[in-house]
């Protein structure tokens, strides 16, 4: 249903702070006043600290661990090892791509940073003096680091504990139509390549991982308070592993500093602070230093891509063939549905019409951390995006065409939607060419391509980036889509108050992304409950219903789906309520804003208020008391944002240095809640998109040691290098979602690397450089510009 | 060792021992937990507090060196409940996501704007760039900024009138 426009029901929903305020957030109070309570903020009586000792080596067999020196230092409670955890059958756990991961290695340690033993002391300074004194024995052995050495014959076997396992593949996975792609090139006048790296990346959230795990040896309670981005599967999953009983287990995940994908896994550090907690009787907490999380968990992306389009006569794409590599480190422990091995990267073909796909996938294990998390992204769209939005560029540069005449001409076009793309999705909805025209004019396009043209004649290096995306958002359905076999759904629970007040409870978990705010406003464009009388409630595990939680864009096409649904059923129970306090018949009842009149007489009113006070009060015989639903929303389909980004960049020829100097992002996510969250999340996305352009990367030597495990090597834009962004919009609303949102916390992510990137290669292609893999730095170009001859 | 100092307009002496960092100091022995940790290489700037009126991080001070000086930390911010300019600031435009840099912003915010009234848009962002903000992508926090040093002059005018 498309939200009504009228004037009177705009003015309706300023006052309530319904759907399209820009309301102030409601969560900020805390945060303002250093109230914001974090994981590393939870005290409890008696609790311990606990410090991981972490592997030297990316590959090496343990020969022993000797903790006598680490126990003597006063105040030390436990060396905990992976010996000690295989007595309770905790050595290893699942992962949530179906594999196994070592808690605590005993065996092999197998990438630098691996978790080999834990310290609990008294306090963490105390645990961090007694962790330097654990001494591991090791012998070290040759270590894997790249995907391509992983797959060569007679490479050293990671895995060699899992049974069968005689090399370091991990999966092969296909999607599309082989014969059909075969014969679309056989007939193409033209075939572009590209090959391309994205290199591994990390989520780092400001705030790192961690837990205070507190197991009540009387009760059998285990209350566990941890950054998680999805608290009831969690509960499951801790189940699951560490033989819990679930009903005993709570999760608490507060206010959480960030997460951007980085706290969806389970990490070791969670399982060992949990049993830690249970043998010793006393609570522990485990913080993460930003090295821990850099060098171990979820990283993204590490992902070789190489493929080609075949182009017929008229220069529209017919087919498309994709190969990619993915390094997924030690452990296959990827966040995604467990359908698919490389997430959803077969929404490769983007917004094009390309009637043919083939796409191939293989995994490898490396000496590297596991993770493969989606880093504001929703499973692998990202590389999907950015490889399609790359080869495009390609084609056009072999064209001889604009780059945005290649996209307008291979564009689905906005009548043929619903469109079942060549690998299977069924793109809901979306009007490519609108996006593209309001950011060509809020650019200037033509302008500015004069003025390249101008400048080059002068020997000058200005670029022009285009990126056309489609995401894939807001997983399930349930049917098709799963965790570990929870099906994703997701869920809302509304209960409205005597006083007509409410309270929302959720099965998402927010990280900044101000659902306390958002989903109110939901409710009150619903209900008619001024959204400042709704309070939203999230990540108690105990207090709220069962959700798959926040990643992948979810919350807003699930659980805000799941907050409309529910505060239409109340709605519905209170027409009951309405048509009894008017003696009336339900069927002539109505429902305008958050007020009950009878049909005819529209002066005669009983606000939403009354009839929640009634629930209580004065019932209709029969009719069970009070205004509570909840609704378990399974989404029929997933939703398709999408947007145009253009980048304008200057380069340097003497340095090499990129100095991005405009970006301009219109996003297509549905109708906007509350707009200025919605263009926070996309400032956000974009800043982290040019950090992954042009400055974040984690990267190996050939031992295996982790360069980029610290914020002195792992660069993060600051506001100083951090472009300023310019927002445009246009509004098609997903058909299947109840408001017609459809998720926006990782288009601007997903989309603008590719952005940044055509944008240097649009200054660089008349050179001859075709592609530079990111990050791009000024070295890299300086490189590339040498390589043609280009001085001065 | 004892070290004796002043924390929002309150005197404390408390027995630390001298390795400990300030940022340590502040969220344990104190209870405050509004000075965060984002980092191990002094860059993220979420330990952010005043000392005697000037931003500093927190994570790289060790508690002696506080002896005889004057700290602020965010929950010294607002004064008899009435928020700072720079906390409206952050309010009204959106500076805050998850909130986890938030306290270090402000503050420095606040100390960028007391030394400079007017700055300029290149002089926030030079001013905050030893901050990281993973969430907001800065455009909002530098018109939460602006917005604090316009209400500030606000009031400088209302006040000579
Ligand atoms: S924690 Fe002090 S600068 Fe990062
Ligand atoms: S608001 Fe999350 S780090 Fe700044």
């Amino acid at each position: 249903m498309a939200v009504d426009t009228t004037e009177a029901a705009a003015a309706a929903r300023q006052a309530m702070g319904g759907i399209g305020v820009s309301l102030a957030r409601k969560e900020d109070a805390r945060f303002l006043h250093g109230q914001g309570h974090y994981v590393d903020d939870v005290v409890l009586p008696g609790m311990l600290h606990m410090v991981i000792v972490r592997s030297p080596h990316a590959h090496a067999r343990i020969k022993g661990i000797d903790s006598s020196a680490a126990m003597a230092v006063p105040g030390v409670i436990a060396v905990v090892t992976g010996e000690l955890l295989a007595q309770h059958k905790l050595a290893w756990m699942p992962t949530l791509s179906g594999d196994t991961q070592a808690v605590l290695a005993t065996d092999k340690v197998r990438f630098q940073g691996q978790e080999v033993a834990c310290v609990i002391a008294e306090t963490k300074y105390i645990a961090e003096d007694a962790a330097a004194l654990v001494s591991v024995d090791y012998e070290p052995l040759q270590a894997v680091t790249t995907p391509q050495q992983a797959i060569a014959p007679g490479a050293p076997v990671i895995r060699d504990e899992k049974e069968g396992q005689t090399d370091n593949k991990i999966y092969h996975w296909e999607a599309g139509d082989k014969e059909a792609t075969d014969a679309a090139f056989a007939r193409a006048t033209k075939v572009v390549s590209l090959e391309t790296f994205y290199p591994r990346c990390h989520p780092s959230p400001l705030e790192t991982c961690g837990c205070v795990a507190d197991l009540d040896p009387v009760t059998g309670n285990a209350t566990i308070y941890m950054t998680s981005q999805a608290p009831h599967a969690h509960r499951t999953l801790f189940a699951i592993v560490a033989g819990l009983p679930e009903e005993k287990i709570r999760i608490i995940s507060p206010d959480l500093g960030g997460g951007f994908g980085n706290k969806v896994p389970i990490y070791p550090g969670y399982v060992v602070a949990t049993a830690a907690s249970l043998l010793i009787g006393r609570p522990v907490k485990w913080i993460e230093d930003r090295t821990d999380n850099l060098i171990s968990t979820g990283f993204a992306r590490d992902y070789y891509m190489d493929g080609s389009v075949a182009i017929d006569e008229n220069g529209k794409f017919i087919g498309l063939r994709v190969n990619l590599l993915s390094d997924n480190g030690a452990f296959f422990a990827d966040a995604q549905p467990s359908k698919f091995k490389a997430g959803l990267f077969h929404i490769v073909t983007g917004s094009y019409d390309i009637p043919a796909a083939h796409i191939v996938a293989n995994g490898a294990y490396t000496n590297k951390a596991p993770g493969g998390v989606a880093y504001r992204c929703s499973f692998r769209v990202t590389e999907a995006s950015y490889f399609i939005e790359r080869l495009v560029e390609s084609a056009a540069v072999e064209l001889g065409q604009d780059p945005v005449t290649t996209r307008l001409n291979n564009f689905i076009q906005p009548e043929a939607f619903p469109y079942t793309s060549a690998s299977g999705f069924e793109y809901d909805s979306g009007d490519y060419p609108a996006a593209m025209k309001v950011a060509l004019d809020m650019l200037g396009y033509d302008e500015l391509r004069k003025e390249q043209a101008e400048k080059r004649a002068r020997g000058e290096l200005m670029g022009i980036g285009v990126a056309s995306f489609t995401e894939v958002v807001g997983a399930g359905k349930g049917k098709d889509y799963d965790i570990a076999g929870l099906r994703m759904f997701d869920s809302a629970e509304l209960r409205i108050h005597p006083t007509g007040k409410g309270i929302l409870k959720l099965g998402v978990k927010s990280q900044g992304q101000g659902h306390e705010t958002t989903f109110a406003q939901i409710v009150a464009e619903e209900l008619g409950i001024p959204a400042s009388d709704i309070e939203v409630r999230e990540g108690d595990t105990d207090n709220t219903p069962f959700g798959l939680g926040t990643y992948a864009s979810r919350s807003t096409p699930v659980g805000g789906a799941a907050t409309a649904i529910v505060a239409r059923k109340l709605r519905d129970k209170g027409k009951l309520i309405a048509a009894h306090l008017f003696e009336a018949d339900v069927a002539d009842i109505e429902f305008d804003h958050g007020k009950y009149n009878v049909k005819g007489s529209p002066d005669n009113v009983k606000t939403i208020q009354d009839i929640a006070f009634a629930a209580y009060t004065n019932l209709p015989d029969g009719l069970e008391a009070g205004l509570e639903g909840v609704t378990y929303y399974d989404p029929p389909n997933m939703t398709f944002p999408f947007g145009t980004y253009l980048v304008v960049v200057d380069i340097d020829k003497g340095t090499g240095q990129v100095k991005v100097r405009r970006m301009v992002a219109v996003d297509d996510c549905g109708v906007r809640i509350n707009p200025m969250i919605v263009e926070g999340q996309i400032h956000g996305g974009l800043t982290e998109g040019f950090g992954i352009a042009f400055m974040e990367l984690i990267t190996f030597d050939d031992e295996g040691n982790c360069i980029g495990s610290n914020f002195m090597d792992y660069l993060i834009p600051t506001a100083w290098e951090t472009p300023r962004f310019e927002l445009g919009q246009t509004v098609t609303p997903s058909p299947h979602h109840p408001i017609g949102a459809k998720g926006v916390g990782e288009s601007a992510t997903v989309g603008s690397p590719a952005a940044y990137v055509n944008a240097v290669i649009d200054a660089l292609s008349h050179l001859g450089i075709t592609n530079i893999d990111m990050p791009i730095t000024s070295d890299k170009v300086w490189a590339a510009l040498r390589s043609k001859g280009v001085t001065e | 060792m004892k070290v004796t100092f002043e924390i929002n307009g309150a005197e404390k002496s408390v027995d630390v021992e001298a390795r400990t960092l300030v940022v340590d100091l502040i969220r344990t022995k104190l209870g405050m937990t509004g000075t965060h940790i984002g980092c191990d290489t002094s860059n993220c700037g979420a330990c952010t507090v005043l000392l005697d009126g000037r931003p500093v991080k927190s994570c790289t001070l060790l508690a002696p060196m506080l002896e005889g000086r004057k700290v602020t930390t965010v929950e010294g911010l607002a004064q008899g409940g009435k928020l700072d300019a720079i906390q409206e600031g952050f309010h009204a435009e959106h500076g805050l996501q998850c909130g986890f840099c938030t306290p270090g912003m402000m503050l420095v915010g606040k100390a960028l704007i007391e030394a400079n009234p007017h700055p300029t848009e290149d002089e926030i962002r030079w001013g905050i760039s030893g901050n990281i903000c993973r969430c907001t992508g800065y455009m909002n926090i530098v018109k939460a900024i602006q917005h604090a040093a316009a209400a500030n002059a606000a009031e400088n005018v209302a006040g000579v009138a």
